[in-house]
């Protein structure tokens, strides 16, 4: 396999210039820089987003580009104030739920025995109890706000992590790395934090991104019950609002559309960047690839080989 | 025989972890649900109909253990407390009304759901790199990302509103008397087709995905390649060796798949006014009706439960690895 240009395995430079190789990830990566972007710099272009700006109801106009909602608000306003506030309660639960699902994970996979039986019962309980009603439940209880919404995402989402966690870790452990760690006197938290965690960082990163996928739209839905606070601006209380003002029921698309597009740009986004960040981090993938650049070197037209189901238990 | 027994203690004991969530809740929560409760009923009620309420919720000035043993001997007995929006109805019988709804959309929507997808992820695999393979997977991937309620809306306003191909919501038409007739279940499909169609389109891609995944490396192993050898028609090879093999992971996820399914079909009930749980659901939260909402999430959590469990049977009846290693 010589002859190909070798990817440095870690850096933020390599990743990037990974990303900008790969064409899903390109794709979702501008997907989601133009997010993030609305977010930050998106609130200071638009005015009040609770301002009553004109007659409820009005459809696109030169005025108001998508809009106004049932109360006479302007409609492209909420959505790039909503972003902001949508886009950091799911990167901020994105982030906490693959953190408490590691933590688990890792110490019921290392650990074994009586605490991986312990902590595995756990998981799966919660694994099998549904989410969406939990959620509801907590959350009727907790005063409404971002925090309770973070808190209550967390809490319904972190279990799958856990899960594929363990098995990850389950399996760096037979490694013989492990086991030399072992027998020079490593102690355990340092052989999970310097010998395991390393291997499992595109695990991590594709875990965050999933759990941001998740958490947004998972959010979306709780407000969109009235259970997020419904005097603020997000996505999901837009949803909330279009629905309880029977937007369906007099035609008013706009009202509802641009929202729930944007959620699953965001959705289509992250998912795009994470199968590519697969194929940047994923070995076998790799050396596909440039089996694939070898054969298209010497003239053979390529064709693709047949991917492997990893069984994960 | 011991792992059915197995997993039966294992939902047993999510049950009852369901049991004590929902028993801690009220009581570790900062906001009170009693004081809001009585609030809401006060004028209204005597002081002895106030005493008797307050029992049925277990909130008395007894020890927590004593609490915690009535309120899991109400809810063994059925009795889940008196709802506050349907005041004074008692839970069980308001969830009772929506139930089968919830079950009817819900069920039609994972079986439709897992057969089709199936069914085409198993095309997707027998012939790679065919239309099927190279378009719809991506395609129902991006349908899966939008919020499932969202689709449900754009599929109310097209269909129903702009269109009016269907009716814009609840289960059956008023002009209609509930009889088991013709008339009625076709009336009851037609309100169905929007609500179970969104739900199918947004979980559609998932099945596909694991079936024609597992399919691709099942066709791929030796005795799928013996029996390709030994000149057995090709529908064969491909149903009987290969899709039945194939299809087991699919099946095993089909219990976890069912309390996502569940949870999505709460929002779109709402998008459609469907007389079920999430409309209850909904009612619950706007009234602040805690039991309401602690029953509709218990009985909503023994379904999934329950679904699990025959879900197991099913892959035991499939998998004879399992039935070896448990015999």
């Amino acid at each position: 396999m010589s002859g190909n240009t070798t990817v440095p395995a870690t850096g933020v430079a390599a990743w990037w210039a990974a990303i900008r190789r790969d064409r899903k990830a390109s794709i979702g990566a501008a997907l989601l820089a133009f997010f993030v972007l609305l977010a930050v710099v998106g609130p200071l272009l638009v005015g009040d987003p609770q301002a009553l700006v004109g007659i409820p109801l009005q459809p696109p106009s030169p005025q108001h580009w998508l809009g106004t909602t049932g109360q006479g608000q302007d409609v492209l306003a909420q959505l790039v104030v909503g972003t902001r506030v949508s886009l950091a309660i799911g990167f901020a639960v994105g982030l906490a739920v693959v953190l408490v699902g590691a933590l688990v994970g890792i110490t019921a996979g290392y650990f074994g025995g009586r605490v991986d039986g312990l902590l595995s019962l756990l998981f799966n309980v919660f694994l099998v109890i549904p989410g969406l009603p939990l959620a509801i439940v907590i959350a009727a209880y907790l005063p409404s706000g971002p925090l309770t919404l973070g808190l209550v995402l967390t809490v319904t989402g972190w279990a799958w992590n856990a899960r594929v966690m363990r098995a990850q870790t389950l399996s760096q452990r037979q490694r013989d790395f492990v086991a030399a760690a072992i027998v020079t006197g490593e102690s355990d938290f340092r052989i999970i934090t310097n010998e395991i965690l390393p291997t499992m960082t595109s695990l991590l990163v594709a875990q965050v991104i999933g759990s941001t996928v998740y958490a947004i739209g998972a959010q979306v839905g709780l407000e969109f019950l009235g259970l997020g606070d419904v005097s603020a601006v997000t996505w999901g209380t837009n949803l909330y609002w279009a629905q309880n003002d029977s937007a369906l029921l007099t035609g008013a698309w706009w009202t509802f559309a641009p929202t729930g597009l944007c959620v699953a740009l965001v959705g289509f986004g992250l998912t795009m960047l994470n199968s590519g960040f697969d194929e940047i981090s994923n070995p076998r993938l790799q050396l596909e690839r440039a089996w694939r650049a070898y054969l298209e070197s010497r003239g053979h037209k390529a064709t693709r080989s047949t991917p492997v189901v990893v069984d994960r238990v | 025989m011991r792992f059915l027994l197995r997993r039966l203690g294992f939902y047993l004991l999510s049950g009852w972890v369901a049991l004590t969530i929902n028993f801690l809740l009220p009581r570790l929560m900062p906001g009170d649900p009693a004081t809001a409760l009585f609030a809401r009923f006060r004028g209204r009620l005597g002081p002895e109909a106030m005493q008797a309420l307050r029992e049925t919720f277990g909130l008395t000035q007894a020890p927590l253990w004593r609490q915690y043993l009535t309120s899991l001997g109400h809810v063994l007995r059925g009795d889940l407390g008196i709802s506050i929006a349907y005041f004074p109805s008692p839970v069980s019988s308001v969830i009772g009304t929506g139930l089968i709804w919830t079950v009817f959309l819900a069920g039609s929507a994972v079986a439709i759901s897992f057969a089709l997808g199936t069914l085409l992820g198993l095309a997707a695999a027998w012939w790679r790199r065919g239309w099927i393979d190279t378009w719809l997977p991506s395609t129902l991937v991006f349908f899966g990302a939008f919020p499932f309620f969202w689709l449900a809306m754009v599929a109310l306003y097209v269909f129903g509103f702009v269109l009016g191909w269907f009716p814009l919501g609840h289960a059956y038409s008023d002009e209609i008397t509930p009889a088991f007739t013709a008339a009625f279940l076709l009336d009851i499909a037609r309100h169905a087709v929007l609500p179970v169609g969104t739900m199918v389109l947004a979980t559609l891609g998932g099945w596909l995905l694991s079936m024609r995944n597992t399919m691709i490396s099942v066709l791929g192993s030796d005795f799928v390649n013996l029996a390709r050898a030994k000149g057995l028609p090709q529908s064969r090879v491909a149903l009987r060796y290969a899709a039945r093999n194939a299809l087991l992971p699919s099946i095993t996820s089909l219990g976890m798949a069912l309390g996502f399914v569940l949870g999505g079909s709460l929002l779109t009930e709402i998008v459609f006014s469907y007389p079920g749980q999430g409309y209850l659901l909904v009612q619950a939260v706007r009234n602040q009706d805690y039991p309401l909402m602690q029953g509709i999430f218990l009985v909503i959590t023994l379904a999934v439960l329950g679904a699990n469990w025959l879900v197991d049977l099913v892959v035991l009846w499939l998998d004879p690895r399992i039935r070896e290693s448990a015999s």
